[in-house]
């Protein structure tokens, strides 16, 4: 017989069954199906959908999402992990309140942010008075790469620096003690032990912030102005303006086969499952 | 083996602050060549934070640390000649077995096959030959208690610092390992600075025992010394066990203990200077009532296997005391004590007993 327990999990399955399993099939169902056909009601199987994105305008656009998800990991990446490990040497109250301070501005709708640096980036915004006052005039960094991939880091930081700061403090003390104890220097003790048992937060925090990264279009079609159109974009176009909810649908495909290999490629990565939390996967 | 007796180690008017609480409070004592010495206190006496000024993971307010004549407090952890097993073991959790032992010598920058050689004879010698594959994970406390002793001894160090070592494991295997523990020491000749709470485990693997109390050295001496002859009364509480009585000192070799004049052997004390005298439960001599220095009624009996533990009540007071033969609870019975076995201690008032 089985336990309440195991009841208790049957509303969360059927949630996930409507909600996610079958929106999920019919985007792979809709991404074989030749759009005009579709329209008419005839269903016609087709792989036109996927040879369409095959076009060098859309592969570009596909490159320069990962490369815009990329860059902005990489710049979280750098500002957590210093930022973790100052976090973990201080006392415990003010680790609790620097965490707190991290999280706050989730706290704000994610729209609302965006459009505040939309304010603080424009020509007139108090960023480009204070470069003004250093001699450079007139400069509007609004809808450049640069802010595209500043609301990245902006918005998704505290995705990174969570799970850093989780697997950073779950290193016993002891360890590196020990490694110092043994003769390692500070850059010894870093590389063979504080490194290796800190990656499950890197990876998990890096795939949290290259995921939403990916994939954004607010930040892409706020701070850069619609100039620089990702992925995500061409598929919110795609369903919203041109009502080819059959390109959309294989461009969603592609995006999620890749974020599947990505994903795969950093569990290869985390290895065998170490107890220093901060997973992800 | 001729017993090195140089002094490896000297600590010298040792003090460490936390914040306005004093940890360890002005403590002298050296350590010889060869020697295996445990440190013996309660938790929070500040033992494994004067091993950690020793290993070099904190940093001393007042004093000095000696390492063969010269201060060690300029010397990074990473180039002490000292190694320290920790209280959790402390193994790297993505690391083997081989690589935890070979993490020293890797950083030493050992040839392979040197390094390979020598992990193989550690392994051989803390029983673990074959096991250099495993994850340390799946190792059982036993085990990983020897990985981490193998891991500090593959380096030869001059002294090994060991922090409550056995504190994880069960009664038996941490007996197991007391054993071990002593024979690794005399084979290798490395001095052993052992921390502990466990006065059992101090008695029967040390030759020398500091018992440390409040940031206080309150004894040092051999296990049979302190045992025979505690300085204090936190000294004689914390060894085995103790009937520690408010006493008299009407004169010399004469305590007024329960308004009964026992003969003593101690000498020196003011006369009339309240006192504390300490005897041992096993050297209470039961005889018939009114034939012994004072009666009691027996309120407990205990079968430890051993012998028989009885609570004796005379006059309100309680008195332990372990025999071989068999009583009631109810019995009327004498005691008398050995001059010998009585001893006289100062009453200090920051000595509290636990």
């Amino acid at each position: 017989m089985k336990s309440f327990k195991e009841y208790i999990a049957y509303p969360y399955g059927l949630w996930m069954l409507i909600f996610i399993a079958v929106p999920l099939l019919v985007v792979v169902w809709f991404s074989f199906l030749s759009n005009p056909d579709f329209k008419a009601g005839v269903y016609t199987f087709t792989l036109d959908n996927y040879q369409e994105f095959m076009d060098p305008v859309y592969l570009e656009l596909l490159y320069r999402s990962f490369l815009y998800a990329v860059i902005a990991t990489v710049i979280c990446f750098i500002i957590a992990y210093p930022l973790g490990n100052l976090i973990i040497s201080l006392p415990g109250h003010r680790q609790n309140l620097m965490i707190v301070l991290m999280i706050i501005p989730m706290w704000v709708n994610f729209l609302l942010r965006t459009y505040a640096w939309m304010v603080l980036l424009s020509g007139s915004g108090l960023i480009s008075q204070f470069l003004g006052m250093l001699g450079f005039q007139d400069v509007s960094l609004l809808y450049t790469q640069s802010a595209v991939i500043l609301g990245m880091v902006y918005n998704f930081f505290p995705y990174m620096l969570l799970p850093i700061y989780t697997s950073l403090k779950k290193i016993d003390p002891d360890l590196l003690r020990a490694a110092t104890d043994l003769g390692a220097n500070h850059f010894q003790m870093f590389v063979k032990i504080k490194l290796p048992l800190s990656l499950p937060g890197i990876v998990s925090g890096s795939m949290m912030v290259f995921m939403p990264a990916v994939s954004t279009f607010v930040i892409s079609n706020l701070l850069g102005g619609g100039k620089y159109m990702l992925v995500g974009n061409l598929i919110e176009q795609q369903f919203l303006t041109l009502n080819n909810w059959n390109f959309g649908s294989a461009i969603s495909m592609v995006l999620m086969t890749i974020i599947f290999l990505v994903l795969g490629i950093a569990r290869l990565i985390t290895g065998k499952e170490l107890d220093t939390g901060g997973q992800l996967l | 083996m001729k017993k090195n007796t140089e002094k490896i180690i000297q600590v010298k008017n040792l003090v460490k602050f936390y914040g306005d609480k004093t940890i360890i409070d002005e403590i002298n004592f050296h350590i010889r060549a060869n020697e295996f010495l445990t440190i013996l206190g309660p938790s929070g006496c500040g033992k494994t934070t004067l091993l950690r000024m020793i290993g070099g993971f904190e940093t001393p307010d007042d004093g000095d640390i000696l390492f063969e004549g010269k201060s060690l407090l300029n010397i990074p952890a990473n180039k002490r000649p000292i190694n320290t097993v920790f209280q959790k073991y402390a193994l790297f959790p993505h690391l083997n077995v081989y690589d935890n032992v070979a993490f020293g010598l890797k950083i030493q920058k050992k040839p392979s096959a040197e390094i390979a050689s020598l992990v193989q004879e550690m392994l051989r010698m803390v029983n673990l030959q074959g096991q250099e594959q495993r994850d340390v994970n799946s190792l059982s406390g036993g085990e990983q208690q020897r990985v981490a002793i193998a891991r500090a001894l593959v380096n030869h160090p001059q002294v090994l610092l060991l922090d409550e070592p056995l504190g994880a494991l069960d009664l038996k295997l941490r007996k197991n390992m007391q054993m071990e523990l002593k024979n690794l020491q005399k084979k290798t000749g490395i001095t052993f600075i052992y921390v502990t709470h466990d006065q059992e485990e101090a008695m029967t693997m040390s030759d020398t025992i500091i018992i440390m109390n409040r940031g206080r050295i309150q004894q040092i001496g051999s296990p049979v010394d302190i045992y025979n002859e505690p300085r204090n009364a936190f000294a004689a509480d914390f060894i085995g066990e103790s009937n520690i009585l408010d006493s008299i000192m009407l004169k010399d070799c004469l305590v007024k203990l329960q308004d009964v004049e026992f003969p003593c052997v101690d000498k020196g004390f003011e006369e009339n200077e309240a006192v504390l005298t300490v005897i041992r439960p096993e050297d209470i001599d039961i005889l018939p009532p009114g034939s012994g220095f004072l009666d009691g009624v027996i309120e407990s009996v205990t079968f430890l296997g051993m012998h028989y533990e009885i609570v004796m009540n005379c006059k309100g007071i309680n008195w332990l005391i372990h025999t071989t033969r068999e009583f009631f609870a109810g019995d009327q019975i004498s005691i008398q004590v050995d001059p010998n076995n009585i001893h006289i201690m100062k009453k200090e008032k920051d000595h509290e007993i636990i």
